[in-house]
């Protein structure tokens, strides 16, 4: 099968990769850029553990194809601790124990973060809603939301 | 948290530090199952049955081979032959044989150069099958003229007489069952169904398995157990355990379905027919709902006699459980000891039978057959607590088991905490919490035995007098950081000093997997021994140093020092002046420890949850959620409380949401997520806990084991509850819209 060369932009760096038509991001970014911090949970666009930002926006990278990505900018996991510091979120989920097996975690920080990027108060309600699309199995969410709580108001406090 | 404060005898046990492998999950780098790659490695597909019963008449493998990049095709003839028992059922589950025994049963297996060609090759694989008449429900596949799933597997418990699908009967008890019952002012029984529910890890099975002609081979693998994976892809190899070298990986979760092997001798098998090229072999969500785990489906049935005031004076259970079309792997021996075990009761009677039907293998589930029974006893004595206008958590109270009392399966209990955690449930704000309309309270209890199980620990001093500990049993939630707390309480060192590594089968004695609550409590144990004796290590070799009799040195606060006045005046040696010197001091020190520990301590908790029922759809909200359950020793309560969570959590699932659907034709119909639908965020409410310590006497430092306890009293504790809100009593999971507001409308 003939493959496409594609140009992207993964966490503020230009990646290039050729991809067949049908691989996904997901498939892509794990496989041939290494970037293993994005799971597959389900690969049907059901559990979010694939979540990452394309263009800022949250998706399930799962259900977008590699050649989907260009011109765009990726934003992972791998891209969320800027300069060595980790993200207020990253933090606060380890403070507050809200990993248990940690395989659902990159899914639910990215999605977090984007959550926090529009709406920098959400209330319990809207956290549970937002993460709605991000399965835990383990810890119930309910430390995961106390987390995510408590990274909004650093932030809030910090900004 | 208040409950921390109990435990100011100690500096670090109780404390909630970062837990060391934070950092790595983080960020993403951890690296689970599928996260590794090897140099020249092929990627594996997997062909399985679409039938839940048929013979495999012919496989056509020509096409595939035809395709340019697959390397290597097997099926059942690339394995060897003659095992029995419990190795010829995991072989047979691996890969059919004659016979594909359900739904998603491995027929055939290919390796190519990358993901996509395996899975195009996997379709043009050809297998011709004739379809044979099938069973799922565990009581279709006892009745007369149920199909035969395989003649000739009923062990010599089966009375003369039941179907050959009836694999195994148990039965046991105590006392008078007849004057028990005589003794009741009120008998009722009823009749309970859960239907099977998967573990539900999100992390999908993975492995990358090595094996040449000689025989030797590696693999990297998520499991719970690399000792267990070992054993059991050797056996069914037929290769020599030692030749195989297995890491496991970081896991993402397990709750027990990853006790067991179920695709890992495909990856060996085809390395070894692709001339020992790495084999990557992961699983899709349909495939790991369809081919791993689930837990039994059960049908039970429940009598129980009771006092006017509360008084049990007699119960009896018949459960029927079918744990796939393998002997063995229901949880009945597990279920029956817990249907009781919370009371004291003088007369009692279990009875159960195992079942063969066209599912999968099943697997161990979180507290394997106690949440069934619960659900069973736990409802049942709700509607009599009703029935008698008495309060359920004194019901609870006036029978619960003690120190002393003679369990329900036998064994007398040493010290544990059901009366404390009873009161501590009756004490708490959430029993007092208004209920609207629609409203309903719920309560139940659970039980789980706990486990020690084979352990081997090493820890090594460092030169610098760091601590490095060498565990064999995955870290799923926590366990590096509660058994690196323990060691450096031991030691009298800080925390950040001890290293805890999961490491390969090559560099300890054989472990148990993560399993049966016992990480903390039996790597724990066995590293706080092997703690204490590099510490009689160093202070032999300061007592060398002082010319000193070794008798005459303690250690005390992560240094050597002279024990009292005439042992002589020494300033004390710490363990990293005598770690910095010990090359020269008679080698490198460490401390190990092997045992099947003992003292392991029952675990007993109690659920109280408040649900809203919808009157118009029969959907129920679950309004506020409390675990209240004794850790013995909560050694980091953050993980406890995570364990109470995530349990709670899964048995809600289970009772409102989670099941396995099978059509007319015994194919799994929900096999993703979207329609085997596990909690959500916004399913939930936050899940109070409270944290009971009643040390376990068996125990370093009073641990029990807090795992699994959790999920056996959700389902009654939800039915209950959604009974309260609704009038409707409901004794089949799960407890759906549809099916509740049926109920709901029937009683009207
Ligand atoms: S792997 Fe993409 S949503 Fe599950
Ligand atoms: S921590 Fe295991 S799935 Fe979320």
């Amino acid at each position: 099968m003939s493959r496409i060369h594609i140009t992207t932009t993964v966490n503020g760096e230009t990646a290039e990769f050729l991809t067949e038509p049908r691989e996904t991001l997901l498939d892509v970014l794990r496989n041939q850029l290494g970037l293993t911090g994005s799971k597959e949970g389900c690969g049907t666009g059901d559990c979010g553990a694939c979540s990452v930002l394309l263009d800022g926006v949250l998706v399930s990278s799962c259900l977008v194809l590699g050649v989907e990505a260009q011109g765009k900018t990726v934003e992972t996991i791998e891209g969320m601790a800027t300069d060595g510091a980790l993200h207020p979120l990253q933090r606060q989920f380890i403070e507050h124990a809200a990993l248990q097996c940690g395989f659902c975690t990159p899914g639910i920080l990215v999605a977090a973060k984007a959550l926090l990027a529009q709406n920098d108060n959400p209330t319990e309600t809207e956290i549970r809603y937002w993460l709605a699309g991000n399965l835990c199995r383990c810890t119930g969410y309910d430390k995961i939301v106390r987390a995510v709580q408590d990274a909004a108001a650093e932030m809030r406090g910090a900004a | 948290m208040p409950k921390d404060e109990l435990k100011a005898g100690f500096r670090l046990v109780g404390t909630r530090p970062n837990r060391p492998d934070g950092l790595d999950k983080v960020t993403g780098r951890a690296r689970y199952g599928a996260d590794i790659v090897a140099a020249n490695m092929l990627h594996a597909a997997v062909v399985r049955s679409p039938y839940a019963h048929a013979r495999i008449k012919s496989i056509d493998a020509s096409r595939a081979l035809a395709l340019e990049g697959v390397k290597a095709v097997i099926t059942r003839a690339d394995f060897p032959t003659g095992l029995t028992g419990e190795d010829w059922n995991l072989q047979e589950n691996t890969i059919a044989g004659d016979t594909a025994l359900y739904d998603g049963h491995a027929v055939v297996a290919v390796a190519a150069t990358s993901a996509l060609v395996a899975q195009d090759a996997a379709r043009l694989i050809e297998v011709e099958y004739e379809v044979l008449p099938h069973v799922t429900d565990v009581d279709a596949a006892m009745a007369p003229g149920a199909p035969v799933i395989r003649a000739g597997n009923a062990d010599h418990s089966v009375p003369e007489g039941m179907h050959p699908n009836v694999v195994r009967y148990i039965d046991f008890g105590h006392g008078d069952l007849e004057a028990g019952f005589a003794a009741a002012d009120l008998i009722r029984e009823g009749t309970y169904k859960t239907e099977a529910t998967h573990q539900g890890y999100i992390e999908p099975h993975a492995c990358l398995g090595q094996l040449g002609a000689d025989g030797r081979g590696e693999m990297w693998v998520c499991t719970q157990g690399h000792w267990y994976i070992r054993r059991m892809c050797a056996a069914v190899l037929g290769i020599e355990a030692a030749n195989l070298r297995v890491t496991p990986s970081e896991i993402g979760g397990g709750f027990g379905g990853k006790t067991t092997i179920f695709m890992e001798p495909l990856a060996l098998a085809l390395s070894r027919k692709a001339g020992g090229r790495p084999v990557k072999l992961v699983m899709s969500r349909a495939e790991v709902l369809r081919a791993t785990g689930p837990t039994a489906s059960a049908s039970m049935d429940v009598k129980i006699g009771m006092k006017k005031d509360g008084t049990i004076t007699a119960g009896q259970v018949n459960f029927r459980m079918q744990g796939g079309a393998f002997f063995g792997m229901s949880p009945i021996a597990e279920a029956l000891p817990c249907a009781f075990a919370c009371y004291d009761i003088p007369n009692l009677m279990h009875e159960g039978y195992e079942v063969l039907a066209n599912r999968p293998k099943a697997a161990a589930y979180r507290a394997p057959g106690s949440p069934m029974a619960a659900f069973a006893v736990e409802s049942l004595l709700d509607e009599m607590c009703r029935e008698l206008s008495l309060d359920p958590l004194q019901v609870r109270l006036k029978n619960a088991a003690k120190e002393g009392t003679k369990s329900s399966y036998g064994p007398t209990y040493n010290r544990i905490g059901l009366v404390e955690t009873l009161e501590a449930t009756i004490a708490h704000p959430n029993l007092s919490a208004p209920l609207g309309p629609n409203q309903g309270r719920g309560v139940a209890a659970g039980f789980w035995f706990n486990h020690g199980g084979e352990t081997s620990v090493s820890l090594q001093i460092g030169e610098d007098g760091t601590v490095g500990v060498s565990v064999g049993t995955p870290d799923i939630g926590g366990s590096r950081a509660s058994i690196a707390l323990m060691v450096a309480e031991t030691l009298g060192i800080e925390y950040e000093a001890v290293r805890v590594n999961v490491v390969e089968t090559g560099s300890l004695g054989v472990n148990e997997p993560t399993h049966g609550s016992r990480a903390t409590f039996a790597s724990g144990k066995a590293a706080v021994e092997a703690a204490e004796s590099a510490i009689k290590q160093m202070c032999a070799r300061a007592a060398a140093e002082w010319g000193i009799d070794p008798e005459a040195v303690e250690w005390a606060d992560g240094a050597a020092r002279p024990a009292g006045e005439n042992a002589g005046k020494f300033p004390p040696l710490t363990i990293g002046e005598i770690g910095a010197k010990m090359g020269g001091t008679g080698g490198p020190i460490s401390g190990h420890h092997e045992s099947v520990p003992g003292g392991v301590g029952a675990s007993f908790g109690v659920h109280v949850v408040d649900v809203e029922v919808d009157p118009e759809t029969g959907k129920s909200t679950v309004l506020r959620y409390l675990v209240v359950q004794d850790a013995g020793r909560a050694i980091h309560p953050a993980y406890v409380e995570g364990q109470y969570q995530g349990g709670a959590a899964q048995g809600i699932g289970w009772a409102l949401n989670e099941e396995y659907i099978y059509g007319a034709d015994g194919r799994l119909q929900n096999p993703m997520f979207l329609d085997y639908r596990i909690p959500v965020a916004s399913d939930l409410p936050m899940i109070d806990t409270v944290i009971v310590e009643v040390p376990n006497p068996g125990h370093p430092y009073g641990v029990r084991g807090v795992g699994e306890t959790g999920i056996a009293p959700p389902l009654a504790a939800v039915a209950n509850a959604v009974a309260a809100a609704s009038g409707a009593r409901l004794r089949t999971l799960p407890l759906s819209p549809p099916k509740v507001l049926a109920a709901i409308k029937a009683g009207q």
